[in-house]
């Protein structure tokens, strides 16, 4: 086999990756707080834009956690692993500030922080599963064990990403149903909105794609000084 | 060795889609609409339940000494007379969609919670909006 060179620092394109999305944030947050408030909700509507991102990013890295943790299953290479852990953790914080807007958006909105409807507690399942990937790789010293188990959870715990996605739809709940909705392809916002909303998307993508290589490049670090 | 692992998985997997697309789904059910609970009182009597529906038009009464919100809740085939103590949320308003907590007692649903459900569109105000009109919406929506 041929042995791939261990960068030890991250490589041009994760900078871009990093630096774009650092740079372009506040041009996000800016098109966040100057979009026209909603007829009902007012300026309230405006905590979508990092609602969405977080509860997008969250969905697309536990994605990749369950590609990669395919991958490494069927190749047994550590890099797969790695990758796999970076973007579940990345995905934690998002989906954590997912949860965290949810619960400030719905007070003023829905009346409650909390209540215990589909939507809410599928994310809350979602979040826990991932939390308890993290316990379960601190729990096992063996490194290939742990990646095999970690593996195991990355694929089992994704299920629950398109169960949570669809089920303002498949149940009556409170969450509204997706004002982008995917499986139908309509659009229930004003197009101001939706350019501030696509565009914090894109520019949270960017940080995600950024976080995740620098992640796994530090994780590469940590398992070269673990075997030496 | 491999093909044991995709076997276990599958049989997990299998579990998960029987638990969800299977029994459970009918008990995840957040609220009821009103008919749905004329239609099976004995089911839900005593028990604290969460009904869905839409405010009536011109039936919201709100005592403000008393702090008492009266109003009636219609998903378009029933209706049921909802009596909640304390003070309407903020979007709350007739015509909107609510969740109230609560249960049935004698001829009225006493509310301890009450929950507004907004939709999933989002619309600037109308064209030619003034800033005294947005900073209305804006107090009203508060």
């Amino acid at each position: 086999m041929l042995k791939v060179a261990q960068p030890d620092r991250p490589d041009v394109l994760t900078w871009v990756f990093l630096g774009l999305g650092l740079l372009l944030l506040p041009v996000g947050l800016y098109l966040a707080l100057s979009a026209p408030p909603d007829v009902n909700q007012g300026y309230l509507a405006r905590i979508m834009y990092l609602h969405v991102p977080g509860a997008w990013l969250g969905y697309l890295a536990f994605f990749v956690t369950f590609l990669y943790s395919l991958l490494y299953l069927f190749r047994q290479n550590p890099r797969y692993d790695r990758v796999a852990l970076a973007s579940a953790e990345v995905g934690l914080v998002f989906m954590g500030l997912a949860l965290v807007t949810g619960m400030l958006w719905a007070r003023p909105t829905w009346g409650v922080y909390w209540t215990w409807e589909p939507r809410l507690t599928t994310t809350a399942i979602l979040f826990a599963v991932y939390v308890g990937y993290f316990l379960l790789r601190g729990a096992i010293e063996d490194p290939e064990l742990r990646a095999k188990a970690a593996a195991a959870v990355g694929i089992l715990g994704f299920i629950n990403v398109p169960i949570s996605y669809m089920s303002v739809k498949w149940w009556r709940s409170l969450h509204q149903t997706q004002s982008i909705d995917l499986t139908t392809g309509k659009i229930h916002m004003d197009p101001a909105m939706l350019q501030a909303l696509l565009f914090n998307l894109f520019v949270f993508t960017l940080l995600y794609l950024g976080f995740v290589r620098f992640r796994s490049l530090l994780a590469a670090l940590e398992a070269r000084k673990e075997e030496a | 060795m491999r093909a044991k692992y995709l076997v276990g998985l599958l049989v997990i997997l299998g579990a998960l889609a029987y638990l969800i697309f299977g029994g459970l789904g009918q008990n995840l059910v957040y609220f009821l609409t009103p008919s749905e609970y004329l239609q099976d009182q004995a089911r839900y009597q005593n028990r604290p339940v969460r009904l869905g529906g839409l405010v009536k038009e011109g039936t919201v009464r709100y005592d403000r000494d008393q702090l008492e919100l009266r109003f009636i809740l219609t998903d378009g085939v029933a209706e049921v007379p909802v009596v909640h103590k304390g003070t309407p949320p903020g979007m709350f308003k007739e015509g909107q969609g609510v969740v109230v907590e609560g249960r049935f007692q004698g001829d009225h649903f006493q509310g301890t919670n009450l929950l507004v459900k907004h939709s999933e569109t989002y619309q600037a105000p109308k064209a030619g909006w003034t800033p005294e009109e947005v900073r209305k919406l804006i107090e009203e929506a508060k």
